[in-house]
Parts: C-alpha cells; sequence; structure tokens
C-alpha cells in the first residue's frame, strides 16, 4: 500500500500524511533482508476507500477480447512479449464474460454479429468497461455499407475510442491508460451510474442505445 | 483419380529453368492459354471447346478469349450436362470447380435482355488449364440448375450467389443466405439496391431449425430422442478457438459430433459492394482487410487483376519487391496459423515462438510502407513507394534470423508426442473430396495432391527460382502442420534467391495515367499536377472487359474476377475467398469426430473471418 503513494504523484483528496511518517524510523530488521533492501517496511499510509478500491480496479483490468478482424491480430500483438500489456495489469485474457471487466471490441461489427455482442456486454459483471479498438469498431471506419454496425456505441456504451485502421499497439495501450486514469477518477460512465444509485438517485444517464427507429430517423433527416 | 502428382508444365518445354534461363524476373502477361498455348487454328481447336462443339452443337452460345481467359456462353438447360462433360471427360477432367458467383449486367452492353449471369470457374489440375462458364438467366426469375450434384464446393458458393442477387438454384439441398442476416430483407449486390440500406437484426437463430426453441448463444440445450439423449452445443460465434467470427452448432452422442452446421458471415463487411461504389486505386485498402494476417498478398492479387485488365507490363524491380514481400507475408501467415493452432492445443509457449519473428518482419513493412498490418503498399502498376535503401540487408538479415525462430517451435513441437497424438488421424479429408471442395494451398498439398500456382501457372518469375512444393499424404492435421514448417522454409530460399539479384529501376511503371507522378513534378509541373488530379479524382482508366486472374495466397488460391465497363469503377469484383471453400468443407470432416479434435482441426485450417465472409 506504500507504494501507492510513491506511484502516484496525485495525492486523493483527503489524504493525510502524518508529519515524520513519510520516513518513518525502521524499528530494527525483522527479516533475512538488509533494511536498505525493505524502504517501506513498517510505513503505512491513510486514503480514501474509493481512491483505494479504484486504484486496485484500474491496475487489475481483466480483458476480454471481442476480436473479430483485423484489431484483433493487433491485439494479440499487444498482447505478446514485444508490447506485452501485463506492464499495465492486464494481462489476465478472459474468454468468459462472466469473468472479465474490460471489453475490446476489436474489430468490425456486423449487424449478424450485433445481438451477440449485446448479449456479450450484458454477461460482463459491474463494474465494466468498453474499450473501441479501431475505427471500425468507433465508426464503422470506411465500411459505410448494407451489413456493418456503424459503431459499437449503437448498441452498447463505450468508454475509451482507440483510432486507428488497426490502431498500433502504442495506441491500444494509450486507450487502456487514458481509461486507468478515468477509473482512478471515478469519472467513468459506470463508476458515475454506480455512485448515483448508492446515494439512492435514479441514474439517468443518457442510454448509448440507438433503436431501428431511430436509426429510421436519423436516415429520414440526413 | 489414382494418380496424384500434377504434372509439370515445365516438362512440356513450357518454361526451361535452371541457371541457362536465368533471365531477371518479369512481370509479363503470356499471350496463351494458362498453361497451354493456342492452337494455330484458334479457339476452335482448343480441346475444352472441340469436345462441347462435338457433344452439344447448341449449347454453346459465344466462345470467346478474354485477354487469355477462355470465356464460354451456355445455355441454362444445358448447364449440368455441359458441367459433367467437362468434369468427366478424359481429353477435360475439370475436376475443381473454383468458383461461383452470380453477376447482374444491368448498365453493361446487352444487360436489358439477360439481366443475371451465372458466372463459374473450372480448373483442370492434370491437363493445368482453366475455363469460365457464363449463363444468362432471365432478369424477372433467375433460376438454373445447382451444380452440386457434381461438385461439393457449389454448395457454398450457390448459396452466396442466391444470397447476394436472388438467382435460385435448382436441386440445390438447402438453399438459404449464407453472409447476411437471417431478417435481411432483398439482394445486395443487386444494381438496384443502395450501398448503405441496412436491416437490423432482432435476435439470433438456430442452424438447427428443427429445434424448438431456437438454441441461444450460449446454452446447451439436452434432448431425448427416443431413449437416447442428444445434446446440441454452441462452438463461437465467441469462441476463443474460433480466432474470428464464425459459429459452429454440433449435435453430441456424447463425445462424438454427430452432426455440426456452420455459419459464416458473421464478419461480411460487404467487400464486394463496397468495390462497386470506389475507384480502382481505392480498393486497394480494402483488399487488405480480406485476409489480413497476410495483406500485402492481396493487394498484389487484385493489382494482378486490373493489370492483366490493362496488359501492364511491370518493372523488374516492382516484380522483386513483390515477390519478397509476398513471401514474407506468406511466412507471417503460417506463424500465426501455427501459433494459433498450437495455442489451442495448450501449448502456449509456442505462441510467443510464432509471434516474435512477426515483429521483426513488421519492423520490415513499416520502413516500406509506414504501416503494420495493413499495409496498402501494393499499387496498380507497382508498389505504393520505393524501398528504403538498406532494404536488402535488412531483408537479408531478417531471413538470416527466421530459421532461429522456426528452430525453437520445430524442437519443441515436431516430435512432441502429445502434439502427435493430438493431431494425427484428426481432421482428414481424402484427396477426391478436397478437389471437389475447391481446396488450395496447403491444405490440399497435405491430402496429396501436388498443386500450387506459382509452380503450375507461375506469374513473377517463380519458375526461375530454385524451390520445392512440399506435399504429404495423410491430410490430417499434424500434414498440415509439417507442409507450413516447410513451407516456410521454401518461402526464405525464395527470398534468399531473390535479394540476390535484387534489380534496380524503377519501383512502379513510368505512366501517369496510372501510377502518380513525383510530388517534385506534381509541384513545377501543369502536366503532372493535372495527371496527379485526374488519377486521385477518378483512379486510372481501365478498359470495359472481364478477367479472372489468381496467385496463390498462404491459404490457397486467391483470385479476382473483375468486371469492368470502361468507367472509374470496376462493375463487378469478385473475390474468390481460399478460405471460404475450405472451410466449407469443416461440418464433412467433423462428422463422428470426436469433440475434443473438433478444436485441433478447426486451428489448422488457417481461416481469416474477413476473407471468408469479405
Amino acid at each position: 500500500m506504500a507504494f501507492l503513494k510513491f506511484k502516484d504523484k496525485r495525492s486523493p483528496p483527503g489524504t493525510l500524511v502524518p508529519p515524520g511518517f513519510e520516513n518513518a524510523a525502521d524499528p530494527g530488521p525483522r527479516s533475512e533482508l538488509p533494511p536498505e533492501a525493505q524502504p517501506f517496511r513498517n510505513s503505512f499510509l491513510t486514503t480514501q476507500l474509493n481512491y483505494y478500491v479504484d486504484w486496485c480496479r484500474k491496475n487489475s483490468l481483466f480483458p476480454f477480447p471481442f476480436a473479430t478482424a483485423c484489431c484483433g491480430i493487433e491485439f494479440m500483438a499487444v498482447a505478446g512479449s514485444h508490447y506485452d500489456i501485463s506492464r499495465f495489469g492486464a494481462e489476465v485474457v478472459r474468454f468468459s464474460p462472466r469473468q472479465s471487466d474490460l471489453l475490446v471490441v476489436a474489430g468490425t461489427v456486423v449487424d449478424k454479429q450485433a445481438p451477440i455482442l449485446k448479449t456479450i456486454y450484458s454477461q460482463m459483471p459491474e463494474p465494466k468497461w468498453v474499450i473501441a479498438m479501431g475505427v471500425c469498431a468507433s465508426s464503422g471506419g470506411f465500411y459505410r455499407a448494407y451489413h456493418v454496425l456503424q459503431g459499437i456505441d449503437e448498441i452498447i456504451p463505450v468508454d475509451v475510442y482507440v483510432p486507428g485502421c488497426p490502431p498500433t499497439p502504442e495506441g491500444l495501450l494509450h486507450g487502456i491508460l487514458r481509461l486507468q486514469d478515468a477509473i482512478q477518477k471515478g469519472e467513468t460512465r459506470i463508476q458515475r451510474e454506480q455512485a448515483l444509485r448508492a446515494r439512492g438517485l435514479p441514474a439517468e444517464l443518457p442510454q448509448a442505445v440507438i433503436t431501428a427507429e431511430d436509426l429510421a430517423k436519423r436516415k429520414g433527416a440526413a | 483419380m489414382s494418380q496424384t502428382a500434377v504434372p509439370d508444365p515445365r516438362a512440356a518445354g513450357a518454361a526451361p529453368r535452371g541457371p541457362a534461363a536465368a533471365e531477371p524476373p518479369s512481370g509479363r502477361w503470356p499471350s496463351r492459354f494458362w498453361g497451354d498455348a493456342q492452337p494455330p487454328e484458334g479457339l476452335a481447336g482448343v480441346p475444352t471447346v472441340r469436345v462441347l462443339r462435338e457433344k452439344f452443337p447448341d449449347a454453346l452460345l459465344a466462345v470467346a478469349d478474354e485477354r487469355g481467359d477462355l470465356s464460354l456462353t451456355l445455355r441454362k438447360e444445358d448447364l449440368l450436362k455441359v458441367a459433367r462433360t467437362l468434369r468427366d471427360h478424359a481429353d477435360l477432367q475439370y475436376w475443381m470447380l473454383q468458383d461461383v458467383c452470380g453477376l447482374d449486367r444491368s448498365g453493361l452492353p446487352g444487360g436489358d435482355a439477360d439481366r443475371f449471369h451465372t458466372v463459374y470457374h473450372l480448373y483442370s489440375p492434370m491437363k493445368g488449364k482453366r475455363v469460365r462458364l457464363h449463363v444468362p438467366l432471365d432478369g424477372a426469375d433467375p433460376v438454373v440448375d445447382s451444380l452440386t450434384p457434381l461438385w461439393a464446393s457449389a454448395n457454398w458458393a450457390e448459396r452466396e450467389a442466391y444470397d447476394m442477387y436472388g438467382i435460385r438454384f435448382a436441386g440445390h439441398p438447402d438453399l438459404r443466405r449464407i453472409l447476411c442476416h437471417q431478417e435481411f430483407v432483398g439482394h445486395p449486390l443487386r444494381k438496384d439496391y443502395p450501398t448503405d440500406r441496412r436491416h437490423m437484426l432482432s435476435r439470433t437463430y438456430s442452424s438447427f431449425p428443427g429445434l424448438p426453441p431456437d438454441l441461444p448463444e450460449g446454452q446447451t440445450y439436452s434432448v431425448m430422442e427416443g431413449d437416447v439423449e442428444r445434446v446440441y452445443i454452441n462452438l463461437g460465434p465467441s469462441h476463443p478457438t474460433t480466432h474470428g467470427a464464425f459459429r459452429i452448432q454440433a449435435r453430441l452422442d456424447g463425445e462424438i459430433m454427430e452432426e455440426t452446421r456452420s455459419e459464416v458471415g458473421y464478419l461480411h463487411r460487404c467487400f464486394e459492394k463496397m468495390c462497386e461504389a470506389h475507384t480502382f486505386t481505392q480498393i486497394i485498402p480494402f483488399t487488405d482487410r480480406l485476409n489480413y494476417v497476410s495483406a500485402f498478398n492481396n493487394n498484389v492479387g487484385y493489382a494482378m487483376a486490373v493489370e492483366k485488365l490493362l496488359g501492364l507490363e511491370l518493372p523488374e524491380r516492382a516484380v522483386a519487391i513483390r515477390v519478397v514481400l509476398m513471401e514474407f507475408n506468406r511466412i507471417m501467415d503460417h506463424f500465426v496459423t501455427i501459433g494459433a493452432n498450437l495455442v489451442d492445443l495448450g501449448a502456449l509457449t509456442n505462441f510467443w515462438y510464432a509471434f516474435r519473428p512477426r515483429e521483426e518482419i513488421y519492423e520490415l513493412l513499416e520502413a516500406c510502407c509506414g504501416a503494420r498490418l495493413t499495409v496498402s503498399y501494393g499499387r496498380i502498376g507497382g508498389v505504393a513507394q520505393d524501398v528504403p535503401e538498406n532494404f536488402v540487408a535488412m531483408a537479408k538479415r531478417l531471413n538470416g534470423r527466421l530459421p532461429e525462430f522456426l528452430g525453437y517451435i520445430d524442437k519443441l513441437i515436431t516430435k512432441n508426442v502429445i502434439f502427435q497424438r493430438r493431431t494425427r488421424d484428426v481432421g482428414i479429408l481424402p484427396k477426391e473430396r478436397a478437389l471437389s471442395y475447391g481446396w488450395g494451398g496447403p491444405m490440399l498439398r497435405s491430402t496429396g495432391v501436388q498443386l500450387d500456382v506459382r509452380r503450375t501457372h507461375p506469374y513473377y518469375g517463380y519458375d526461375q527460382l530454385d524451390w520445392e512444393v512440399p506435399v504429404r499424404q495423410n491430410g490430417d492435421v499434424f500434414d498440415r502442420y509439417v507442409i507450413r514448417m516447410e513451407e516456410i522454409r521454401q518461402s526464405m530460399k525464395i527470398i534468399r534467391q531473390a535479394l540476390e539479384r535484387f534489380p534496380t529501376g524503377r519501383h512502379i511503371v513510368d505512366d501517369w495515367t496510372i501510377a502518380l507522378p513525383p510530388k517534385n513534378e506534381v509541384y513545377t509541373n501543369i502536366e503532372a499536377l493535372m495527371a496527379h488530379f485526374k488519377l486521385t479524382m477518378h483512379g486510372p482508366q481501365v478498359p470495359p472487359g472481364e478477367v479472372y486472374s489468381y496467385t496463390e495466397s498462404p491459404v490457397g488460391e486467391l483470385g479476382f474476377y473483375l468486371v469492368t465497363d470502361g468507367g472509374p469503377k470496376p462493375h463487378r469484383l469478385h473475390c474468390r475467398a481460399p478460405g471460404f471453400y475450405t472451410f466449407a468443407a469443416f461440418d464433412e470432416m467433423c462428422k463422428g469426430a470426436m469433440l475434443s479434435d473438433f478444436v485441433a482441426n478447426l486451428g489448422s485450417l488457417a481461416i481469416i473471418a474477413g476473407e471468408l465472409d469479405r
């Protein structure tokens, strides 16, 4: 826990570090290691529960790769040894939506696939986040065509859009880092919704779900 | 079909090989039928035409030589018997129905009279010959006989033509949509269908229609049939071993798969409709995303079709760049297939070993064009820009490092007892069926048919290089693995030879109506500026006509059937995707197999969803 203080430069609101505790005196060796090898022993940190829980969440994302197309290959590269997603605590790739909290939609989602994506999203336990990897998942990309969903936000809410066709591995890593920042600040959609619910307020955030009628209306307007 | 080795066209004196004939690779298109010189008396002397004229004097409506492709137009009443003769006649032996597609001719000359055509591409592996059949159909009610009694590949291909054009095939056992979803209305590739008219799908559908109610994803159904229990399960469409988007439903008797039904179309991105809406140059990025594991091969496959129509001769350097990068892409594709297949069998380590060299090949591609996966590096007439100065040195160094990576996998896997037990005698398809399904590439070669487009119909000087076509006899998962490993070695050999005599010169043709002028010319020269504008806005001017062009992709024969009307966009571009025909045989391979073998088998097919569904 003490590591948290040094890793995150932004002190969360309400953090109280009593004077003198930053470099608490070492009461003496208790293990085989010399004292200089264990600088954080016997030190502690006070923080808020929310902040700590969010810190844990952001550093142990369990991605579900909904890999349909080209971006899936780049996702594999990100998971591979060269780019090594595990540096950011998100390497435990789960193939069951019930065991994961980060849905990475990597690739084009077509109309035939849409009900399946919706099912998978609803099967994930909360809190859950969605990264739309690549332009196809974000907006349909250059497939403005009769069988392609024009962005997955027609059916499920999205937290981070990663541009590129496909995005570079660095791009996806950047997207994961941005999501981690947002999770730490408690600013993601699902966290705000949960906060509202916890206070007994109705969670009235707009649902990013478009129905067939909406689509027809939008077409008529255009 | 007892004889297995396909005769080498070089043996007939078609193309001498060896140091004496060592010429730099050339992109020249031979002005003859592939593998068969046109006889002096013209088309009437071509065996296919001669035999058909003798047996069916009235059947042939037209005979044409379309830039080296033999193209016959038939009456639809005669299709079945003509096709049977083509397949069974001893002088013809068209054992493979490579492709079936529809064609909406509205807008073409004569397109009002017979609006729809079905187009068949046949291949005779023993004679090394190809023929294209056109069957004109009634525009209001297009019906034609199904070829499913003759070739297994007709099943899925005809379903696709039905889905896209609404052409009905009489006698087809299971004529329903294949790529579009079940609630789709209309036939999207018809010319009067708007590009972006979508239909929402409200729910998913079971592939076993008789099962009440339809089997939802992720659920298991157990049904008592008499006193026997049958369990229905889903494999996909979101399953860790499908490596893409497709769905297989299986009826199980214990651990035996009694029947499986494959459903595709979960990545149908409307490639062919998008091609009709874009200029010839704009299509190149779409081809990247067909088989995105080896994107450059698709660039070249498409560009070759347009170049064939233009009658273009490529500079030697462009050809050499293409050969080197295509072979590197083939290596990448095989590494992915092997790595993914081994992951599914529980050998995760090899996945890292297989992806490591990919990163190194990506570096080479990035140096050439800046992109990693979807390179869009091919252009009509060459490649987008010249390779960097140190390309040969980089490629040589990379080629020298590949055996090390290959060695890791080889040492861990090839003689591994667990791997052998999981893969030997699994997923066998006999070669007669493989030919009937229109297989190609390593899949077909593992069944004992030594067929490789690079060898049987050489392009880009592949016939002047020293390399072998590996072949195995069993046709099981293990053989496919061995063949892919060997093909990686052969590709390294090809690259080594191509780099040794890497030519200088231009990377693209020096013709401003086809290739963009250099930027400094555009900024200083009005002619170049105009050419740049014309080419960017309208694309190259391609003459009206139709061609079928084919290359050996890592999966099999990648063909592009292109119909043009002289306009800036293609009238029709059909991609003959090898993965589509490979996967069509999957249900037959699974019948009676163990459920656990399903995983090993599926991974070895090298199915890429982008190419499967287009």
